[in-house]
């Protein structure tokens, strides 16, 4: 039983946690992808950004002597996405809309998105340093523990997981009101479907253009925050969360929301339990085993160091046999 | 005659001049030692540079991976010309290796194998495909990670094969081009955002691989002091022996520069433009297409490899942590679209200026920073915080980016525009 | 003769793709409530014409004028809310979006409650109201035009022009597509189409047009086009 609560922390928990992360990070550059039909790169690094403004709103409401029940970061946090969505905005006008007025190849603004990823980069880490910070000052990251039955461990959760699962699913029930439902939102999917056809139909581009980028900086600030609040904030952050991030996009199919949250999920799952140790759920088989296996002390499919292997291995995969995704996205 | 001819390669003189007149300032200032280590290293990014302005501007392949390939084939480079390791040779880790070679080997043997059986029905075949890629994985882990154990406290790693450093180079351009194979088979049929998501991937999985398999490639230990093909400076005559090492560079810059331009107005080379401008016409021509461009990702890419084995050659240190995007990628696309995409005298002019000027804003960088420093504390009483070196050199991280848009935005043809709509 | 206003005038255009213009001076006109067909060999530039009349496509030369505005290269976006509506006649319906939906993005620049023009195209296509909620790319070609129209007529245009809304229809198909868009004339809405089946077109068009190299060739009523012997011969088939 223990065995079993080692693998709900380890694997289940963890992997649900990484897995809303970049959900949250893919369900932008997925509707980026479908409505302006470029790859945006700088998007994790928006996630950094977000994660640094939500430090910065922090500390100033520590310095001001501020208390909450849930952790300041998490208030600052909202503040921090509308900000981030007005920065999303504003790149999107300075940097990627000359090239799309211009009539640009989407590989241009692919290439003007790393340039907006290296200047994002290079900002942080001017102001903000190297160094890895705290998201708590003077708060104490809070821990739950449920007692498993018939188990000597507890099921562990903290506080910002269990504030980024409740997040996690209230923004994508309120995507999804939001793409089915509301006039604008059905103007987002008629874009992303057929442009032509949309702008025929006097579908007002620019408002469609604004809400993407608003959802899409909204939701990385989000993810910046709480992957920032569950761990550190790193001015490098955005290592390593963009190939997840765009595998979670491919898998799930290019331009489907729903998708990337599958996708996300599923590029999540896929690393936590490729680099779970394994042998620790066959311990307490061990007398069973015929004699000449012997159990190693580490079983895993890959060595932790070569996490990012996994979702380049699912994202070479899927473009191999369905380049299109689960979820049927367009093949751009 | 001459005089349109001065007209017409103008541009090409006021560049070219204006960087000659830089580098004779640079060393008349700085001296030949300063001078030398630059311009070499020059011509090595300027020999990447070629590589992907063929693929970029000949093709427009977007390739954001270019680490990759320098890092897996100076890594191949080291391997070939490191003097041999006695100690590893001697020991029980190369009888140790030979099975997951083995292993290793059947797997593919038998992956390749399955894809020419057209009898078996689709879904099997993916399905054994993947079957047979899993076993051989984990028996090829499972054997190597006694074999590492072993050498790591036996002997280290396990050295090169100590042949000469040509064969070095060459090797570095073919594993570049392996895996240019792999991963442009994959992603070249779909949009090119594709492939640049999987090279971005298949770099970072490249370093991370060099930089952890201690075994191969003494991992954060770096190996060095690597071989010369030529007379070293620890030899000998200093200046000579850069000078020499310059002078070998520089033909390989011009050899490979007059291949790439004949076979750019060869019918090849026309075919390769007429893809680029206009992938709908020229894919009524058949499927060819993927095939031409798998032909340039792969050329493009041995260009990566060879050059970067030659800069890590010249630098006598491989240090797979010493890889690093902003280097060793992005860099090099500012370099090839400031000096004019698609222009083969394009990229040598941009990458010989854009790394003079990358070598000196270093200096520079740090010297502005620490005036705010001074100034900071003078007149505002503004502590600095400790770091400010290392964050000042962040300062390049942005200009790079705001450099790629700019130019992007107001001079997408570069300083040398390609000028085959004239010819 | 006491002419009204037209309300669609086409003068001298020349437009094209690219700097390559595929129409050299062509005129068009229509008086509220008519029906203009306009025919011709392929590349003549019927579709081409539609689009210059549409704002898609760049015109070098001459003059659009849509009921007293003039609207010579006015982003298609813009005319909706003029009361013009477009059918293209490739990719003219949203794929992913049910029936439902893809009406009320036909409908997306109006403000007020729409839903009884919902209802009015539910009663000139009744197929369409059982299939509301099924996406539109998994219906029958010509289920799909019915959408396609449908959503065209959203914005109540008073003027909408179709490309070849009968391409790749069976006949049987195609006369119930003819028959809808009589009546959605008859209902006081003027239409501009491009149309293959000439002589079948020709029939009920008030005008016809013939293009042919980006030139008008002959342009008449419907039934005097069809009587016309120089017509028939070149460009009716015989």
């Amino acid at each position: 039983m223990n065995e079993l609560v080692f693998f709900i922390n380890k694997a289940l928990i963890s992997g649900a946690i990484i897995g809303s992360i970049y959900a949250l990070g893919a369900i932008g550059v997925t509707l980026i992808f479908g409505i302006l039909r470029f790859a945006h790169f700088a998007h994790a690094d928006m996630m950094t950004v977000g994660a640094f403004i939500s430090y910065i709103l922090m500390s100033m409401m520590a310095a001001a002597g501020f208390t909450a029940p849930v952790p300041l970061a998490f208030l600052a946090m909202f503040p921090a996405m509308i900000i981030t969505a007005l920065l999303a905005i504003w790149l999107d006008k300075v940097f990627y809309k000359p090239f799309r007025d211009k009539g640009s190849n989407p590989v241009i603004i692919v290439m003007a998105s790393l340039g907006v990823t290296l200047m994002l980069q290079g900002l942080v880490r001017l102001f903000g340093g190297t160094r890895a910070r705290s998201m708590y000052i003077g708060e104490n990251k809070e821990i739950y523990r449920i007692p498993f039955p018939g188990a000597k461990r507890d099921i562990i959760l903290t506080e910002p997981q269990v504030l980024l699962f409740i997040f996690t699913v209230v923004a994508v029930i309120a995507l999804a009101i939001f793409l089915s439902r509301s006039r604008l939102g059905k103007a987002m999917r008629a874009v992303s479907d057929n442009p032509d056809l949309a702008k025929i139909s006097g579908i007002n581009l620019k408002h469609v253009v604004w809400t993407t980028w608003i959802i899409g900086g909204t939701l990385a600030a989000a993810a910046g925050t709480m992957l920032s609040l569950d761990v550190v904030l790193k001015p490098d952050l955005s290592f390593g969360l963009l190939l997840p991030i765009f595998a979670a996009v491919i898998v799930g199919g290019i331009g489907q929301p729903y998708g990337a949250v599958a996708g996300g999920m599923l590029i999540g799952f896929s690393e936590t339990l490729a680099v779970f140790n394994w042998a620790v759920l066959l311990r307490p088989f061990k007398e069973s085993f015929p004699d000449w296996f012997e159990l190693p002390t580490k079983l895993a499919f890959v060595p932790t160091e070569y996490k990012l292997a996994v979702p380049f291995f699912i994202l070479i995969i899927v473009l191999i046999y369905r380049p299109t995704g689960i979820f049927k996205g367009k093949v751009i | 005659m001459s005089g349109s001819f001065l007209q017409k390669y103008s541009r090409d003189f006021v560049f070219f001049g204006g960087l000659l007149a830089i580098i004779v300032g640079i060393f008349l200032s700085q001296g030949s030692a300063y001078t030398s280590r630059m311009l070499v290293e020059a011509a090595c990014y300027a020999i990447i540079a070629l590589g992907l302005t063929i693929q970029w501007g000949y093709a427009g392949l977007f390739n954001i991976g270019i680490m990759g390939f320098i890092a897996a084939g100076s890594f191949m480079s080291v391997f070939v010309s490191f003097p041999v390791n006695d100690k590893f040779w001697n020991g029980p880790g190369p009888s140790m290796l030979v099975q997951p070679i083995l292993i290793l080997l059947i797997g593919i043997a038998l992956i390749v194998g399955l894809r020419k059986i057209k009898q078996i029905p689709q879904g099997l075949r993916t399905f054994l495909t993947i079957i047979i890629f899993a076993v051989t994985y984990l028996l090829v882990v499972a054997g190597i990670e006694p074999a590492a154990k072993v050498i790591e406290t036996d002997a280290g790693f396990i050295g090169g094969l100590g042949l000469p450093v040509f064969i070095g180079w060459i090797a570095a351009g073919i594993v570049a081009g392996l895996i240019a194979w792999f991963v442009g088979k994959i992603c070249l049929g779909l949009r090119t955002d594709y492939l640049a998501i999987a090279t971005l991937g298949i770099a970072q999985i490249i370093k991370t691989f060099l930089k952890n398999a201690d075994w191969l490639t003494n991992g954060t230990l770096t190996v060095s002091p690597l071989p010369w093909p030529v007379p070293k400076p620890s030899d000998g005559n200093f200046t000579e022996a850069r000078t020499i090492y310059f002078a070998m560079t520089a033909v390989v810059v011009i050899i490979i520069y007059m291949l790439l331009e004949r076979a750019y107005h060869a019918p090849w080379g026309r075919m390769m433009r007429a893809i680029r401008d206009n992938e709908e016409a020229a894919s009524s021509m058949g499927k060819n297409v993927n095939r031409r461009r798998l032909e340039i990702f792969i050329l493009g890419s041995i260009l990566m490899g060879l050059g970067g084995s030659m800069l890590i050659t010249f630098t006598g240190l491989f240090d797979p942590s010493g890889f690093i995007d902003l280097n060793h990628t992005f860099l090099i696309w500012v370099m090839v679209i400031l000096g004019g995409t698609g222009n083969n005298r394009g990229a040598i002019l941009g990458a010989i200026l854009v790394y003079i000027i990358w070598v000196m804003s270093e200096p520079m960088a740090l010297w502005l920073f620490d005036l705010v420093r001074v100034y900071g504390l003078e007149w505002f009483n503004w502590q600095a915080p400790g770091d400010l070196d290392s964050r000042a050199l962040q300062m390049r991280v942005f200009v790079i980016g705001l450099t790629i848009i700019l130019v992007l935005r107001f001079a997408p043809n570069g300083m040398l525009p390609e000028r085959i709509r004239q010819d | 003769m006491s002419n009204p206003e037209p309300l669609i005038k086409l003068t001298n255009i020349h437009a094209g793709y690219g700097g390559m213009n595929i129409l050299h001076g062509v005129e068009f006109s229509l008086i509220p409530g008519e029906i203009g067909v306009i025919v011709g060999p392929n590349g003549a530039g019927k579709s081409t014409t539609l689009k210059a009349m549409f704002g898609m496509l760049h015109c070098s030369e001459g003059s659009v004028i849509f009921d007293g505005h003039d609207i010579t290269n006015k982003p298609p976006e813009k005319l909706a809310e003029l009361g013009m509506a477009f059918v293209p006649q490739e990719n003219n319906v949203f794929q992913t979006l049910s029936v439902q939906e893809n009406l009320e993005m036909g409908a997306y620049v109006r403000r007020d409650n729409y839903s009884h023009l919902i209802d009015h195209v539910y009663e000139i296509f009744p197929a369409l109201k059982e299939k509301r909620n099924q996406d539109a790319g998994e219906l029958s070609g010509g289920q799909r035009q019915m959408v396609a129209i449908g959503r065209a007529l959203m914005i109540e245009p008073k003027f909408i022009l179709l490309d070849e809304p009968t391409a790749g229809l069976s006949p049987l198909f195609m006369s119930e597509v003819f028959d809808r868009i009589i009546a959605i004339n008859k209902a006081g809405v003027t239409v501009a189409m491009v149309e293959q089946n000439a002589k079948q077109a020709l029939g009920f068009a008030h005008k016809g047009y013939v293009l042919a190299s980006g030139r008008n060739r002959f342009t008449d009523t419907g039934a005097a086009l069809l009587a016309d012997p120089d017509v028939a011969k070149s460009f009716l088939g015989g």
